[in-house]
């Protein structure tokens, strides 16, 4: 058994309240810290230790927190990023559902590193029951003394708060979820400045994934050697991975970094249901580059899978099987990434919808080869660089993969005047 | 008009927030738990309450999937409709919802009972498909347990 410091307390639907976490040495790194090291050490440790974002985009923790100014009077901020809306991405809502504590101490010791005054859980609509139990975990840890004034007698004072939304994937890009923190629409802000200098009502603020805070209380205790040893390569510690799709078991299991596709798939997924192969999987959400059978050995970390031309994301995988159209499969991606697009820059308003109706048109059987090269027009127009966020550069990653992996597919539909698959409609 | 426990709740949220304006998304949050919908009256309430114009709460208000700017049924049901949804099959939930109750997406059943909207990805994708009904959400989904589902909202 591979060790699983961040899920392995968590019995299958319970819940570790504050006195099962206080005995399995909860709390223990937070009266370590607040004991024994200043907010600078603290972020120093972070920063050795290499832990880089689980959110998405895999930037270095401590690096992140080394920004935000440590002189200077007004309130800074710490946000938990726990607007877990990616589809295909089901990691977080484990851990929230399971050890909230381990994220409120993880939260602790992160906030007190940057010197915050307030924190806030910003939490997605739809975890009716992660938010009941986050709401009962932060009561009983203000009432344990761990929150508020005086923490632990230290002269470090930190309120926490849970803001549930109200359901837009924008929420989920850091300077969007400050401005709805703000009461505003979740449009992205310009950067820079970034939110380290400039964030929360133009204060300093760190905005910071779920999986990543809860890594914080463990590495504390344990330190940055035992967090480097949890992984098989240079990124370290352990990842939450996911599979769903036609696979046997599909589920998410904590596990080394670094294991291969093939092992995910096979081992752990139990591989393709009775009947169905596999043809590609997005690695890490909707809006990572497909990885295909020519990938199936390479390692799940930020790195090799970079290489491999995609992101790790958040390291939960979406399946495409055989009997499954690669088009219709990019429509449905496109389509949620036009409706949930803010509207605010161009390329992605008009370029998204125009991208979802091509689509469309293909798995009708109305579309052109003309129509392939406005796809393959639109994976630069609306790539890095000519968007105001990453919206709409990621909603073409798994289009451009899927128009150089899946070519044929596409193709086919323009001269067959029909989706070859037809087992799906829309 | 809304009522003193609207207005006592938003007060209370305003003294959390530096801002008035930043309050905003907890208003209509706080509106639409008592009366399922935000109507263009309380958007001017809430307007007056946090020193800002009616539109630009508006703005607000029609932004976010999850605030109701028509009236909706008693139920609101939320079907998933993105990838890992699609993959196994959603549509099959979908065609049983539209027939069952004689609806499209966004349309309210006759009687009041149930509005049927479409919903981003639920978080669940291990266990799709899936879908919301108010505040409780069924996964693993068939098609023939659409119906006994139903049954159990009034």
């Amino acid at each position: 058994m591979t060790e699983a410091p961040l899920t392995g307390h968590i019995k299958d639907g319970e819940t570790l309240d504050l006195r099962a976490y206080e005995a399995i040495g909860g709390y223990q790194a937070l009266r370590k810290v607040m004991q024994e090291m200043t907010p600078q050490e603290v972020t120093a440790l972070v920063k050795e230790s290499n832990l880089r974002g689980r959110g998405g985009a895999g930037f270095s923790t401590g690096m992140k927190w080394s920004f935000v100014p440590m002189d200077g009077k007004g309130p800074k901020y710490l946000i938990c990023n726990a607007d877990e809306m990616e589809p295909g991405t089901f990691k977080d809502r484990w851990l929230l559902e399971g050890n909230p504590h381990q994220l409120i101490e993880g939260m602790i010791i992160s906030a007190y590193a940057i010197q915050a005054d307030i924190s806030f859980v910003f939490m997605r609509w739809a975890y009716k029951e992660a938010a009941a139990i986050m709401r009962k975990a932060l009561s009983e840890a203000y009432a344990a003394g761990y929150l508020g004034s005086n923490i632990l007698g230290k002269d470090y004072h930190l309120e926490m708060h849970l803001h549930t939304g109200v359901g837009r994937y924008m929420c989920g890009e850091e300077t969007a979820l400050l401005n709805s923190l703000e009461g505003k629409r979740a449009t992205p802000r310009a950067k820079p400045p970034f939110p380290q200098i400039s964030g929360l009502f133009g204060r300093p603020t760190i905005v910071n994934n779920v999986e990543t805070l809860s890594f914080i209380p463990h590495i504390m205790n344990k330190g940055v050697a035992w967090f480097q040893s949890l992984s098989r390569t240079g990124d370290g510690g352990t990842k939450i991975y996911g599979v769903s799709g036609r696979v046997n078991k599909p589920g998410a299991w904590e596990l080394p970094m670094g294991v291969t596709v093939r092992e995910l798939l096979e081992e752990y997924a139990g591989g393709m249901q009775n009947g169905y192969g596999f043809r590609g999987a997005l690695p890490g959400g909707a809006s990572t580059d497909f990885l295909t059978t020519e990938h199936l050995d390479v390692p799940m970390d930020f790195t090799a899978i970079a290489a491999a031309g995609s992101r790790l994301g958040t390291g939960t995988m979406v399946v495409l099987d055989d009997h499954t159209c690669p088009v219709g499969f990019v429509h449905n991606l496109e389509h949620f990434f036009a409706q949930e697009s803010c509207g605010f820059c161009t390329p992605c308003r008009e370029g998204l919808p125009w991208t979802e109706k091509i689509l469309y048109a293909l798995e009708q059987g109305h579309g052109t080869t003309a129509d392939l090269e406005q796809l393959d027009l639109h994976t630069r127009w609306l790539g890095p660089g000519n968007t105001f966020c990453a919206l709409a550069p990621g909603a073409m990653e798994p289009l451009q993969s899927a128009l150089k992996y899946f070519r044929e597919d596409f193709e086919r539909h323009v001269h067959e005047k029909k989706c070859p698959y037809g087992n799906h409609s829309h | 008009m809304l009522t003193a426990t609207e207005i006592s709740r938003i007060e209370h949220e305003l003294q959390q927030v530096p801002v008035k304006k930043a309050a905003v998304i907890e208003a209509l949050k706080i509106v639409q738990e008592q009366r399922r919908w935000v109507s263009d009256e309380n958007v001017e309430d809430i307007a007056t309450l946090l020193d800002m114009s009616a539109d630009e709460v508006d703005s607000v208000a029609t932004f976010y999937n999850l605030i109701f700017r028509r009236p909706v049924g008693r139920h609101v049901i939320l079907l998933c409709d993105s990838i890992s949804c699609w993959v196994m099959g959603y549509e099959g939930l979908r065609s049983k919802l539209m027939e069952l109750l004689q609806v499209k997406y966004g349309q309210t059943t006759q009687d009041g009972r149930f509005t049927l909207l479409p919903n981003a990805c639920l978080g669940c994708c291990d266990r799709a498909p899936a879908l919301m009904v108010d505040n409780d959400l069924y996964r693993d989904l068939k098609v023939d347990e659409i119906e006994s589902i139903l049954m159990k909202y009034e």
